[in-house]
């Protein structure tokens, strides 16, 4: 083939890329494996999968197709990025959908051995993008990958289709190669992947090579990038996706408390992971119980609640729906509950694998009765980690059920997470109730938390339930004044949590014109955004919320300090509802619900309209 | 050591009150509750389990007040979800005795999700399930245990609505003792307790009961002196079927179908009688049982109709915890965060 040519590195601080193929290409499985490659080169990054509810849909179809997004980088990155500067499109589908997404002058590599007929009227095109200039002005480089891939594996005894399905590994290859990666990581991969199917593991290998020396001798690749490590804060890190995290989180709330961990769940999309990968951690006593329903999911963690373990049960939006009544029952008996809905679009079945900020009213609000509990949200995917542990820290200080919101985009989107010392972390004390003298179910403490008796404990048997209790006994009580009290004091318990949780943190100016409050998912988003209008001399302040019910102490004093509050949210405006009825606030509001996070763009430009002339003085 | 003896020695002797909770007991006057509770406070002291390790679970109805009368732990759910609840509860802590006090609508309806996947995963739990036929709390509309054609508040020109059968139900879905018995025979009654008490597994107790307000004399023809024999084959381990005042009746097999055969005809005797084995894993026997109540003529079957052990979810659960733990050691933190790739900056 081609001559040894002299190929420049050339420097760059980060880089977008897509990958993008039918969904049964194997694309969130070759992002990946870059993820984890980069991960260990030191860079920052920041990963978003995007890929259609059908897990086969029809091949060459563009409702089938199906791209991982990663961005990285040497310096400190918050998002996904919004327009990748390299496209991956194993297919016209793939091109065609992603094509309007991508910078002007960015690289496209194309499979051109799937550019026929059949394939291009399946996307919709007229003619053949790769021959009609359609493309011009991007820089285009065609690969034949299938035909390369076939020839790679000639002489292995696999059939025509085990052959061609390992054409992923060859633009991962060639992508390891442009971006001057190791390709060990996911060599040391292929083999126990593939430790029982020694052919399969053998016809990877060799395409991963055959891909990245592809790159090394064709003179169609005249150039390599190299992204330097990050300069992040110094210790041990790990790529984490937040389902991962989240679950991650759990076990460790577990460690720190000397308690259980039981989760139960039914599997839901995309809250599943968090049940796959707690299930792998029997060693730590952990119990997932796969239940036969998402209301058996919650209560039979409320059992195992009543029963001492730290009861969890993961889910979405229509789970949460399932679970609201039994949600009343733990807010009655003041059980320690941890809830994590990781949110997606609804309503209904909506869009089960897009992401959405939607169900913050329902978690606030969505039982019947006078029902509060705690609700807290996660920022990024490495912060699903560290309010694993919060939500469990306040459902067990408070005895009360904790919604903890995450969503599709943290769930399934990934980053480095700098692994805490287990003493960093905060302390999970706990003590069963033992004393027999004096006990009483519903007798409080100085936050209003009852105590927990579990049974097994001699001489505190003791009846709970749904009915209402009588204040202090917990006998059944129907009295008027009564039910008034006990509805306050659920209230009062958790508007105490306020006392063991952090105030929000201004960044930037602690007063001024504008300030723009975030919260969950868009934190990354926002805060890229915040740079750009800093570093183009624009004056705003940012905070971002990650407890929501009850909300930090310094939120009102907060918001006082500046004349407008922009709130960027994924979805109508639910926290701007709560914003503007609690505090009597005004609110400008910047909502998007496509199924898509914002881009930086977006919220730059809006932060800038906001302003105005006066930026911000 | 010392101390170990002195536990045993210094074990209490309960008796029946230990386990009344004291609280004022509110169903209805006649209610046949009041029999069932009575009878497992009466056999609570033979579990050979100490108080703080039993709970009883309920759901929602007039049955699902039980364990406020029961001095034990106890958690009143809601509707239909005490088998989930109580799933929970003992796979947090298996040294637990779970109980399930539940009803006809409240397992059968609305609950029936969480009774099958209990009883198909034979989940250690014994549930009582009180069977009136009727929704009592609600004030008198028909259940799923109606019989068909049912005058009731919600069904003025009586149900078209086939009845579930519960031995069916519990039996197809994988239970491992199943027994049905009367709120108006005592003795029976407690030897059901005990047994599903002993029974390592899903245990699912059929109480028939009367409601005297909504639905009363539903089973008299079963429980009353003068119609009883007729009406009743009690189901004893190894013994044939028989039944009537004399026990002048019996139940022959004829190929798949039971018929009623007369002991004093001449023709038949006791030899010709269909024999109980209630260990028999084969469904087929109990669905042949089960479906006398269909069957017009024929007496209701009163007793255990099956009992085997089978490998237990809660068991089986604890048994693969153990197993990794002793394959993988036992989890730290440091293992927990440490075992990805994972890259150091300095």
């Amino acid at each position: 083939m081609a001559q040894e040519t002299e190929k420049v590195i050339q420097d760059i601080d980060e880089v977008t890329i897509r990958f993008a193929g039918d969904s049964g290409d194997g694309m969130q499985l070759t992002g990946s494996q870059f993820t984890d490659t980069t991960a260990v080169v030191g860079n920052d990054l920041s990963t978003l999968p995007d890929f259609p509810a059908e897990i086969r849909a029809p091949a060459g179809s563009l409702s089938g197709v199906s791209g991982f997004q990663l961005h990285f980088s040497n310096s400190d990155i918050q998002t996904p990025g919004d327009s990748p500067d390299v496209l991956v499109a194993m297919n016209p589908a793939a091109l065609k959908v992603n094509l309007r997404d991508l910078k002007d002058n960015a690289t496209i590599i194309v499979n051109t051995n799937s550019f026929e007929l059949k394939n291009l009227k399946l996307a919709k095109f007229d003619s053949n993008p790769l021959e009609d200039g359609s493309l011009s002005k991007y820089n285009l480089i065609p690969v034949p990958l299938t035909q390369l891939t076939m020839s790679a594996l000639e002489d292995l005894p696999l059939s025509m289709k085990e052959k061609e399905k390992c054409k992923n590994f060859f633009a991962l290859g060639i992508m390891y190669w442009m971006y001057n990666r190791p390709i060990e990581v996911t060599l040391k991969w292929l083999e126990g992947k593939f430790k029982k199917k020694p052919e399969i593991m053998e016809a990877n290998k060799r395409v991963l090579q055959a891909g990245y020396n592809y790159g090394d001798t064709t003179e169609i690749f005249t150039t390599r990038y190299d992204v330097k490590p990050a300069k992040l804060p110094k210790g041990v890190y790990r790529n984490v996706s937040g389902n991962e995290a989240a679950a991650l989180g759990f076990i460790t709330a577990s460690l720190k408390s000397g308690l259980p961990l039981f989760l139960g769940s039914y599997p839901i999309t995309p809250a599943s992971e968090i049940l796959q990968e707690l299930s792998k951690y029997k060693d730590y006593g952990v119990t997932t119980f796969q239940a036969e329903d998402e209301i058996s999911g919650i209560c039979s963690a409320i059992g195992a609640a009543f029963a001492g373990s730290i009861g969890l049960t993961s889910t979405s939006g229509p789970g949460l729906s399932l679970k609201t009544e039994a949600l009343g029952l733990a807010v009655m008996t003041e059980l320690p509950l941890v809830v994590i809905d990781v949110q997606r679009g609804g309503p209904s079945t909506g869009l089960p694998t897009k992401t959405e900020q939607a169900d913050l009213l329902q978690a606030m609000f969505g039982r019947h009765g006078e029902a509060p509990l705690a609700v807290i949200c996660a920022s990024s995917p490495a912060d699903c980690f560290f309010m694993a542990i919060e939500a469990v820290r306040i459902a067990l200080k408070f005895m009360t059920p904790v919604i903890l919101l995450s969503d599709g985009y943290l769930a399934f989107g990934s980053e480095p997470l700098k692994i805490p010392k287990l003493e960093e972390l905060p302390e999970i004390n706990i003590k069963f109730r033992t004393g027999v003298e004096g006990f009483y179910p519903y007798l409080r403490d100085e936050n209003l938390v009852r105590p927990w008796a579990i049974p097994g404990t001699p001489g505190l048997e003791h009846r709970i339930g749904g009915l209402e209790k009588k204040d202090i006994y917990g006998s059944i009580s129907y009295e008027p004044e009564n039910h008034e009290i006990m509805i306050d004091k659920r209230r009062k318990k958790i508007d105490n949590i306020k006392n063991i949780i952090p105030e929000l943190v201004v960044e930037g100016e602690q007063e001024g014109e504008l300030l723009v409050l975030s919260w969950g998912s868009t934190y990354g988003s926002i805060k890229e955004a915040m740079r750009n209008v800093k570093a183009k001399g624009y004056k705003a302040s940012h905070a971002h919320l990650r407890y929501i019910n009850p909300f930090p102490k310094n939120l009102a004093e907060v918001l006082g300090k500046f004349k407008k509050v922009l709130l960027p949210e994924l979805n109508t405006g639910q926290m701007a509802f709560l914003i503007k009825s609690q505090f009597m606030v005004d609110v400008i509001q910047l909502n998007k619900y496509q199924g898509q996070p914002f881009k930086i763009s977006e919220i730059e430009n809006k932060i800038i309209e906001v302003l105005g002339g006066n930026n911000g003085k | 050591m010392e101390n170990k003896i002195d536990e045993v020695v210094a074990d209490v002797k309960y008796t029946a009150k230990d386990f009344s909770s004291g609280l004022e007991v509110k169903w209805c006057p006649g209610c046949g509750d009041y029999s069932i509770l009575a009878q497992v406070q009466r056999q609570s002291p033979d579990f050979g389990e100490k108080k703080e390790n039993i709970v009883w679970i309920s759901g929602i109805g007039c049955s699902s007040r039980f364990p406020y009368y029961m001095n034990s732990y106890g958690f009143h759910t809601i509707h239909g979800r005490a088998a989930a609840i109580a799933t929970g509860v003992k796979l947090a802590n298996q040294k637990l005795q779970v109980w399930v006090a539940t009803g006809d609508g409240d397992m059968l309806s609305i609950g029936g999700n969480h009774f099958i996947h209990a009883c198909r995963k034979n989940v250690n739990l014994k549930i009582v399930m009180f069977n009136n036929r009727i929704y009592g709390l609600t004030k008198g509309q028909y259940s799923p245990t109606s019989e068909k054609g049912k005058i009731t508040k919600s069904s003025p020109y009586g149900t078209v609505d086939w009845p579930f059968n519960a031995i069916k139900v519990a039996t197809g879905s994988g239970a491992t003792f199943v027994a049905r018995t009367l709120d108006r025979d005592p003795k029976h009654l407690q030897d059901m307790i005990s047994r599903a008490a002993k029974h390592n597994g899903l245990a699912f107790i059929e109480v028939y009961q009367n409601c005297p307000i909504f639905n009363d004399g539903a089973f008299f023809p079963l429980t009353e002196k003068e119609t009883k024999p007729d009406n009743v084959v009690y189901l004893e381990h190894g013994k044939p079927l028989v039944f009537g005042v004399n026990k002048e009746k019996g139940i022959m097999l004829d190929g798949l179908n039971p018929v009623i055969i007369d002991l004093n005809d001449g023709k038949h005797s006791i030899n010709d009688c269909f024999v109980h084995d209630e260990f028999d894993e084969n469904p087929t026997r109990v669905f042949l049982l089960a479906r006398f109540t269909d069957l017009p003529g024929f007496p209701t079957p009163i007793g255990v109709f099956r009992q085997f052990n089978k490998a237990t979810y809660d068991g089986d659960y604890a048994l693969q915890i153990a197993n990794v733990k002793a394959q993988k050691g036992i989890g730290t933190y440091e293992k927990l965060m440490y075992s990805s790739n994972t890259w150091e900056v300095n």
